[in-house]
């Protein structure tokens, strides 16, 4: 029983799916977002990443979040009961204008992703004097 | 299993019903898992070698002076607790989807371990507890003589 081969094309879903390139699961971390008076706390779960292993990247008003995790398998030994599954995180989330760019900070401790998204100074107010004609 | 399903075949009978029901029960079956997976406590991954044990189980967020990992037999305990974040006054939760509280997760070994050299390591939020085998519970080699 060798692979079925199929000549056949692969209609695309529209709209088209994102796909990745590496064949690996990809799985979408718990959050947990808290808002404070002057910043969003926002924590993700991420079990078997670093510093150097996640990314946070905004682009316009999506903020993506995600997690490359090394295969955590015991060489020399085989697995013989499994209940979960390691694989990458990957969530995105809209956020406000009020958010502050270039002031975010994210930090990594005991696998758990710490975002803090500072909200902006509010615009000034601005009045606009009334003249008569 | 199927005895009294075919009573219910008499009266008042959906197909639709009957067809779910078979499915579980089929799945149930064939899963080889008694019961469900309970939610509320960290799934483990085993890996056995020839001479040890390793138990895997990922706890995000926990503070690992606070995990217990204890040995009975050939019975492995991890426990420990998550704190849920602390909230001040003004602050409010918009999303929580993380879990916290307490948990214990036991687990049945496939051998007795040497309680005494079991290791646990924390990093990255993953637990790894590896448990040599104890030397009484090692295979005994039987070299074969012939007369």
């Amino acid at each position: 029983m060798g692979n079925k081969v199929d000549y056949q094309k692969e209609p695309a879903q529209t709209p088209v799916k994102m796909e990745r390139t590496r064949n690996r699961k990809v799985f979408v971390p718990k959050v947990d977002i808290i808002e404070t008076g002057d910043a969003m706390m926002m924590y993700a779960d991420m079990p078997g990443i670093d510093e150097k292993s996640v990314e946070v990247v905004l682009e316009k008003n999506i903020l993506t979040i995600t997690g490359t995790v090394e295969p955590q398998d015991c060489p020399g030994r085989s697995i013989a009961y499994s209940e979960y599954d390691f694989g990458d995180y990957e969530r995105s989330f809209t956020i406000s204008d009020e958010v502050d760019r270039e002031r975010i900070v994210a930090v990594v401790k005991n696998g758990v992703l710490k975002l803090t998204l500072h909200k902006a100074p509010q615009a000034e107010v601005k009045k606009i004097a009334v003249r008569t004609e | 299993m199927f005895g009294p399903a075919i009573w219910r075949f008499g009266g008042r009978m959906d197909p639709l019903q009957e067809m779910q029901r078979l499915q579980r029960e089929m799945n149930r079956v064939f899963s080889g898992l008694e019961q469900p997976l309970n939610p509320e406590v960290p799934p483990v991954n085993a890996w056995v070698g020839e001479s040890d044990v390793v138990v895997t189980a990922e706890l995000p967020g926990v503070n690992p002076e606070k995990v217990d990992v204890s040995v009975v037999g050939d019975t492995l305990t991890i426990s420990g607790a998550r704190e849920a974040a602390a909230l001040k006054g003004g602050e409010s939760y918009h999303r929580q989807e993380r879990s916290h509280g307490r948990f214990t997760r036991s687990l049945q070994l496939p051998f007795h371990v040497e309680a005494g050299k079991v290791e646990a390591k924390y990093d990255k939020g993953i637990l790894r507890v590896t448990l040599p085998r104890a030397e009484a519970d090692k295979p005994k080699k039987v070299a074969v003589k012939c007369e």
